[in-house]
């Protein structure tokens, strides 16, 4: 499937606007931009309010209860939970991470920045299991991470969004949360067949927090909505959601910003502490040096596959050796 | 950001566009009492179509009783290959494999001329039918994950050329054990249910002997078909309303992304056709059933085709709309069947239903193009335990000002109270 | 009943095996060995040139296209139509115009059968994909547009094409053969003949495979086509029309195709009927696949491959497990490496 944002999808976006009416010859007005792109002259999405069909979700406080983690952690806050031990990548000749260590505590907001190709992304991978190190190891929450399944990662609590949305984009924005609630569940096959009271009793429970995930990102009132007609921004907040859906130990944000003006980035910082506040711990990835400032507690600097810097924002914003490195100082330059 | 406790903005003319729309937003508005008022005499209604013989309707070159019953079929392999290709996206080509593994399982332990034959032994010749449906449902979802677990490792395109092979093996060892499936020559004598029988018909109504129509033996699968398809609905629905079908989805949607989600793609692929499996192993022993002879040139690789046929013209993902393109790959051909005028103008029937292949591959081109979703498109609803929610967009959506209100919904029960019926979710009642 | 149930199933699968179901016969594997080998090459040669449709076509578009099998058959119908038009009729026996004559006629033949495997490929192209592509249509829908353009032109084949040419060609039995060549032994090889027709079909396909490698690798269309099957959005941003490299595409892989089919005539002369290219398209799909879709040499490779495995598993196994052989290895290989022998990957086929 196309991401939303691909140029190929881009372009059959405004191709099927210029056919705006749909098929069956009825008009589908909206004055409203962000409904775009009905193909299929399928329905035009409406809002809903989520409090009334559950009352619970008209306060803030209960919705930030119903969203917290529920599972054990061993980590204490401000602990190590996760430490990258002296990991080195290597891609055939190319040394992608070399020795690099590093460590993500409980319930604190980690930025994880440096120029293109710093190896931001193969840390990452690195860290949610995708790669191998080729020597050093990464322990999360007291246990080495080996090449377990991606699935099973998640299931260890690590979540993760997606650089370029990679939301379901044929489901509504619950089901796409819910889907998020999966390690969650514990039915399989026969118990949805027959309907077991465990299988009722966990749907009842993942569309219940769905629906406060969405209230919490701040979409609830699209909770209805198919995911390829959101708002941009709104995917990227259901992409927050869907990862907080996995009651992540560890929530990882890849480039969350991007395409974003300063208004909305604005209110992703308001929501990365909300995330933060409500007992999450985030690592965030991000080119946006303003968005980073403004909202982490402790920044790592990787350049070249090294780390280069680590501290709290304001000694990094001072740190001759990473400002050299995104200003480009002459020697550096040629690479 | 926006705030999240906007209700619907008033004035807006009717958000949902089309008949086919409105017609469904109608209909799952309604209670569900009211659904099972209209539903049941529908399906009654078309239950008893070949037996009002409505004049136009009524297939002319062949007994229309057995046209609806070979329809009857099409529709459970339908609903089953849409398990595996339209909500989990998962391209099988050699369904008709898992059709013939089926059908095989009842005739070879049914059939006087197999070596496996039982009803000579022990199992009395009336009850062997029933006794061997579900050894075949059993048979055929075993071979589905013998056949899933190593290829569903393997992407997409691959998937689709290996199941091929696949459904030209099975095809092909039907006809070359020839001491056990006795090859070209087929399987005669297969056993079927007996039920009612009389003085004319002794061996029961489903009996291929009973031909006095309308109440001929075709009238009675199609019967036994309606049951089962209903019954297979319900399964189908409630895994579609559960992790199931929602993992289901997002593997078709991005696997990648579903993996990691935490969602156990392989897992759910492999239920996915085990499942299609055993519904398409069903179908194939209701056919064998049916027509009490198997033969290897049944179970053509063409006929995979159709199959797949039947469920992108329906609306690859719709369960209801993959019957209706059962029913048309299978009634349209029947239709012009032996038909020498149309509302009294001449046509050569016998020769557009030759060309059926032809017509169904240009629909089928013609059909991508401008329609890919299908000719009945619908999207499952992958939440049980919704229907409150579901309900406020609706009347949301059909009501502009009408019964938006939170009590408006509230009346209608609260979210979580609406189905504690088993198996009666908010598609249920919607399915028919 | 179970007990009963598999003892019964065991006795039956013995008494299969034992008698002339399956054979198991390594004798006639052992000492047939060379002369199954020259043969499968052969038939690995025509499965090599029709898999070379598909994974160019797979390597610019990632789409399977199933409808090329009926690309195949057309070319089938195009040198039949074309030897017709040179005056050639059917008859029981062979006709005999010396060698230069012939190979000149079949030629011809051959031009015609490339000529309408080629156009029709292109046809398809432009009627059945190009709208899916612009549309942004995702792969399945692109598959199922293949599996009823498959659909049409078969039908075609049976249903109309006999309206359109007074009955001459099409319908629903196979052509009568016309038989340019009579299959003679021209030299043994370890006690393997060597038909004049298996020397025709491996040394024509050797050529084309070559011109088609070097076409890839080697001009600035093949540079095009691997640009394009690398990425399609740099290839285009770098000048390259994406829209003219795939019709390319489809155009090099039915002319092949058309080659493919004169060739297989003249190995099989009554395999001209509509349902023909079916079985052997899907063959030739598992050869690409085997080899690593995507991938020119892998195609060639896997043609080959399969040609000779289906004949060895032919021969130990009983002739009409020939297709099951086909397909277990296929499924065989795809399980020890998923992406074929050399892996998918035309972009980065160097020469």
């Amino acid at each position: 499937m196309s991401e939303p944002n691909s140029p190929d999808s881009l372009r059959a976006g405004a191709e099927s606007n210029e056919q705006f009416l749909s098929p069956d010859g009825s008009i589908s007005t909206s004055e409203d931009s962000r409904e775009q792109d009905l193909p299929d002259g399928e329905v035009i999405e409406v809002d809903v309010d989520l409090a009334s069909v559950n009352p619970d979700l008209a306060d803030a406080g209960t919705v930030a209860e119903i969203v917290a983690a529920d599972r054990e952690i061993r980590a204490e806050v401000g602990a190590p939970l996760l430490e990258m031990k002296s990991v080195t990548m290597q891609f055939g000749g190319l040394t992608a991470l070399d020795d690099v260590s590093f460590t993500i505590n409980r319930g604190e907001i980690l930025g994880l920045i440096g120029p293109n190709g710093a190896g931001k992304t193969t840390a990452f991978n690195a860290m949610t299991g995708v790669y191998r190190p080729s020597s050093g190891s990464v322990e999360f929450d007291g246990r080495a991470l080996g090449s377990i399944k991606r699935n099973e990662i998640t299931r260890r609590g690590i979540a993760r969004t997606f650089q370029n949305i990679r939301l379901f984009s044929d489901m509504t924005a619950l089901e796409n949360v819910v889907v998020g609630t999966d390690a969650r569940h514990r039915t399989s096959v026969p118990g949805a067949i027959l309907r077991l009271p465990r299988h009722r009793r966990e749907e009842k429970d993942a569309i219940d927090r769905g629906m406060a995930l969405l209230e919490f990102v701040g979409i609830g009132s699209r909770a209805t909505h198919q995911a390829r007609n959101l708002p941009y921004g709104d995917q990227r907040r259901l992409e927050i959601a869907r990862a907080l859906a996995t009651e992540p130990k560890l929530l990882c944000l890849d480039e969350p910003a991007a395409g974003f003006n300063p208004a909305e980035k604005e209110q992703l910082q308001d929501l990365i502490r909300k995330i933060r506040d409500d007992g999450f711990t985030v690592l965030l990835i991000e080119h946006d040096m303003r968005l980073v400032m403004g909202v982490t507690d402790r920044i790592v600097v990787l350049e070249f596959g090294r780390k280069i810097a680590e501290g709290l924002p304001q000694e990094i914003a001072q740190n001759p050796a990473v400002i050299a490195a995104y200003l480009g100082v002459p020697d550096d330059a040629t690479a | 950001m926006t705030t999240t406790t906007a209700s619907v903005p008033a004035g807006k003319n009717r958000p949902y566009s089309g008949t086919g729309d409105r017609l469904r937003l109608w209909w799952d508005a309604q209670a569900r009492p009211t659904q099972w008022l209209i539903g049941v005499p529908f399906i009654v209604f078309i239950a008893f179509l070949p037996v009002l013989r409505i004049p136009v309707l009524t297939t002319v070159g062949t007994d229309f009783g057995g046209v609806m019953a070979q329809f009857g079929m099409i529709a459970l392999v339908a609903i089953g290959l849409n398990v595996v290709v339209g909500s989990a996206g998962l391209l099988d080509l050699g369904y008709v494999g898992f059709y013939a593994i089926g059908a095989y399982t009842v005739a070879l332990l049914t059939s006087p001329d197999s070596p496996w034959n039982l009803t000579d032994q022990w199992l009395s010749q009336r009850w062997a039918w029933l006794f061997c449906v579900p050894i075949a449902i059993a048979i055929t979802a075993i071979s589905g994950l013998i056949l899933g677990s190593p290829t569903l490792r393997l992407r997409g395109d691959y998937l689709a050329i290996v199941t091929l092979g696949f459904g030209e093996i099975v095809r092909l060892l039907a006809d070359n054990l020839t001491t056990i499936t006795q090859g070209g020559r087929g399987l005669q004598g297969v056993a079927f249910p007996y039920f009612g029988g009389t003085d004319k018909n002794p061996d029961g109504v489903f009996s291929a002997g009973n031909s006095d129509a309308p109440w001929n033996s075709g009238l009675w699968w199609f019967w036994l078909s309606i049951v089962l398809i209903v019954i297979v609905l319900l399964v189908v629905g409630n895994l579609e309303r559960s992790r199931v079908g929602r993992a289901w989805i997002a593997i078709r949607e991005d696997e990648d992304a579903a993996e990691i989600m935490g969602v156990p793609t392989f897992k759910f692929k492999l239920w996915a056709f085990m499942i299609g499996a055993a519904i398409g192993g069903l179908s194939g022993a209701l056919y064998a059933g049916q027509v009490q002879f198997v033969v290897p040139t049944n179970f053509n690789v063409i006929n995979s085709m159709f199959f797949l046929c039947a469920v992108v013209l329906g609306g690859q993902g719709n369960k209801l709309g993959v019957i209706l393109g059962a029913f048309i790959i299978v009634y349209l051909p029947n239709f012009f069947q032996g038909r020498t005028s149309l509302f009294g103008i001449p046509i050569d029937g016998n020769d557009i239903a030759g060309y059926k292949y032809l017509f169904f591959g240009i629909a089928l081109i013609v059909l991508m193009i401008f329609r890919p979703q299908g000719l009945f498109p619908a999207r499952q609803k992958l939440l049980a335990y919704s229907r409150g929610l579901y309900q406020a967009a609706r009347r949301a959506a059909l009501g502009g000002d009408r019964a938006t209100s939170a009590a408006a919904v509230l009346a209608d029960g609260p979210a979580d109270a609406s189905s504690d019926v088993p198996g009666a979710g908010t598609k249920d009642g919607g399915d028919r | 009943m179970s007990a009963v149930l598999l003892h019964e199933a065991v006795g039956s699968v013995h008494a299969a095996i034992a008698t002339d179901v399956i054979d198991f016969d390594s004798h006639r594997l052992f000492s047939n060995f060379w002369a199954l080998t020259v043969e499968g090459l052969s038939y690995g040669a025509i499965y090599a040139l029709v898999a070379v449709g598909y994974t160019l076509v797979y390597g610019v578009l990632r789409l399977i296209n199933f409808a090329h099998s009926e690309i195949f058959m057309l070319g089938m119908f195009g040198q039949y139509a074309v030897l017709w038009g040179m005056g050639f009729l059917p008859r029981g026996n062979a006709y005999d115009e010396g060698i230069a004559l012939t190979v000149m006629y079949i030629g011809i033949a051959m031009l015609g059968g490339m000529l309408v495997s080629g156009g029709a490929a292109v046809g398809l192209e432009r009627v059945a994909y190009r709208p899916l592509r612009k549309r942004g249509a995702p792969s399945l829908t692109f598959l199922i547009t293949a599996i009823g353009a498959s659909f049409v032109l078969q039908e075609f084949v049976h249903f109309v094409l006999p309206l359109l040419t007074d009955h001459k060609f099409g319908g629903l039995n196979a052509q009568q053969p016309i038989r340019l060549v009579q299959e003679t032994t021209v030299f043994t090889f370890f006690g393997a003949d060597v038909t004049n027709v298996d020397l025709v079909i491996v040394v024509a396909a050797l050529v084309l495979a070559f011109a088609v490698d070097r076409f890839v690798n080697a001009t600035k269309f093949g540079r095009g086509i691997r640009a394009v099957a690398q990425d399609p959005v740099t290839a285009t941003l770098m000048g390259v029309s994406r829209e003219r490299i795939i019709m390319l595409t489809f155009l090099v892989g039915g002319l092949l195709a058309g080659a493919a089919a004169t060739l297989y005539t003249l190995k099989i002369p009554n395999a001209v009927i509509y349902s023909g290219g079916f079985i052997l398209g899907i063959k030739a799909f598992a050869a690409a696949v085997l080899g690593g879709i995507g991938n020119l040499r892998g195609a060639l490779l896997g043609g080959l491959l399969l040609g000779v495995m289906e004949l060895y598993g032919q021969a130990y196994f009983g002739p009409q497990w020939r297709d099951v052989v086909a397909f277990v290895v296929l499924v065989l290989v795809l399980l020890v490496r998923p992406t074929g022998i050399l892996g998918e990957s035309l972009g980065r086929a160097r020469a």
